[in-house]
């Protein structure tokens, strides 16, 4: 089996617009989360989001890559290109069939399917721009990363609601760990802040109106967000023999599936895929120094993340951090976990563990050290990040420092 | 009406083609000037907007339609006659 590493990495979120400025938003446990811009956000309730503001695409893209780009996957684009970048790589020839691309989004082109359904529905026209389709699909971000950077080999779209970047990566990992694939640029992507984006999960009624609050007694739900994370992962001796900066190691991987509601959380899925991950990765509960949570500041998650977290690791799960960036970012929902691996990865290479902002008081339901509030420096070895979606999808990978 | 409609067909097709509107003419073709099957579409979907009539284009079969877009005057003259219809 082979060993994978991280050697790029790039994103865009309510944070910054890179990897350098969301890490200062970590570090500074600042909140991304304003009121939301948009047309016809004064008939919704829900009214505030981790939106990308002073967004400009003719900035970043042509006329012809924007009528064929929904929002996700101008994020994805300008998240890839930094990583990209980062890693250094060119494909072709062999590296090219060798490598592929894997990304996770739940709604995929929402803002196209919005502005369309308001065209022809609620304006009454007739006629749509012939690109809606090549637009909203949820594979178009992956096809597009795939075409500009000539990745050749494996490459598709998980679409597993709150879960779908993590079971993306997972994937990534075991292709390349398996000797399937040399390099697989990975992450996730996600744009619903738009009026039938939000408007749908309001009516869940699980959106807080001020601000999310994971593990704070109290606190009173989740708070979208959108944006992208790309990670490149590659195998580590092709990484090692072209001398690239290693940003850390992959080192396990597990889901689950609760197959017991499409709403609710089970603890025991959840735990079965912390548990699995660390089987994986070969590691020993007290091994595990911080786990970047699912955290979305509900009460069902936070205190089932939370018995899941103390049933796996027992007396250790007073002596690990767990942190939750959406009170920072928000919830990216299929493109979550993407943006939550660079918290992970800042642990490992900075030292830095990302807070918990927003907590006011312990939930008695939720007595792990949720780094609350303010950032915190930490020498940290392994981390796990978990992602527990909608349908009882649960997937768990586990990093560990650059070797 | 004909000149503008021809006026209009071209800068359409000029913005997809990415050329000034006097590199193109009446006998330019869609091939040479660069534009794809995707490039037709959207030009297609400028042209029933802008003109407001319904091109009868199934890109599946690109001969069999009667909108002949073997020219930029084809064109043209196939948006004149769908326009003409129309009023």
């Amino acid at each position: 089996m082979k060993r994978v590493v991280i050697t790029g990495q790039g994103t865009i979120n309510s944070l910054g617009r890179s990897v350098a400025e969301t890490l200062e938003g970590f570090r500074e446990g600042r909140c991304g989360i304003s009121n939301l811009e948009f047309q016809d956000v004064d008939r919704l309730s829900i009214k505030i989001g981790g939106q990308v503001k002073n967004y400009d695409p003719e900035s970043e893209f042509n006329r012809q890559q924007i009528s064929l780009y929904d929002r996700y996957t101008q994020f994805t684009m300008l998240a890839a290109r930094e990583a990209l970048d980062q890693c250094g790589l060119t494909f072709s020839g062999e590296l090219a069939e060798r490598s592929g691309v894997v990304l996770g989004t739940a709604g995929g082109g929402m803002t196209t399917q919005d502005e369309n359904y308001r065209s022809v529905y609620e304006e009454g026209k007739n006629r749509v721009h012939p690109f809606v389709v090549p637009k909203l699909m949820n594979n178009a971000a992956a096809c597009h990363v795939s075409m500009k950077y000539n990745l050749k080999g494996p490459s598709f779209t998980v679409a597993t609601a709150c879960a779908s970047s993590n079971h993306a990566m997972g994937q990534a990992f075991q292709m390349v760990r398996s000797g399937m694939c040399d390099v697989m640029v990975t992450g996730g992507s996600e744009s619903m802040l738009c009026f039938g984006g939000v408007k749908a999960w309001e009516g869940l009624r699980v959106m807080s109106r001020d601000a999310c609050r994971p593990f704070s007694l109290g606190r009173n739900g989740m708070v979208q967000g959108e944006g992208a994370g790309i990670f490149v992962f590659e195998d580590y001796d092709h990484a090692r023999a072209r001398g690239a900066e290693i940003l850390a190691e992959v080192i396990g991987f597990a889901m689950t599936s609760d197959a017991s509601d499409i709403v609710m959380p089970s603890k025991k899925g959840a735990a079965r895929a912390i548990s699995g991950a660390m089987r994986d990765a070969r590691l020993n509960p007290e091994d595990v120094c911080y786990i970047n949570a699912h955290g979305t500041g509900t009460a069902a998650n936070d205190k089932t993340e939370c018995a899941a977290v103390a049933d796996v690791f027992g007396a250790h799960a007073d002596h690990l951090m767990m942190s939750s960036t959406k009170s920072m970012h928000g919830h990216l929902i299929g493109g979550t976990g993407a943006v939550e691996l660079l918290a992970c990865i800042m642990a490992l290479r900075d030292g830095v563990i990302a807070p918990t902002i927003g907590y006011e008081e312990p939930d008695p339901e939720c007595a792990l050290d949720v780094v609350p509030n303010i950032a915190r420096d930490a020498k940290v070895d392994v981390v796990l990040t978990n992602a527990f979606a909608f349908g009882g999808l649960n997937a768990v990978l586990a990093l560990r420092k650059a070797p | 009406m004909s000149v503008n409609i021809e006026v209009k067909v071209i800068e359409i097709i000029a913005e997809q083609a990415v050329l000034e509107v006097s590199d193109v003419t009446p006998t330019s073709t869609l091939e040479e000037l660069g534009i794809d099957s995707l490039g037709l579409v959207e030009s297609i979907f400028a042209i029933e907007e802008a003109f407001d009539i319904q091109v009868p284009y199934n890109a599946n079969e690109p001969t069999e339609s009667d909108f002949d877009i073997s020219s930029v005057a084809s064109i043209t003259k196939a948006v004149s006659a769908l326009v003409q219809d129309q009023s």
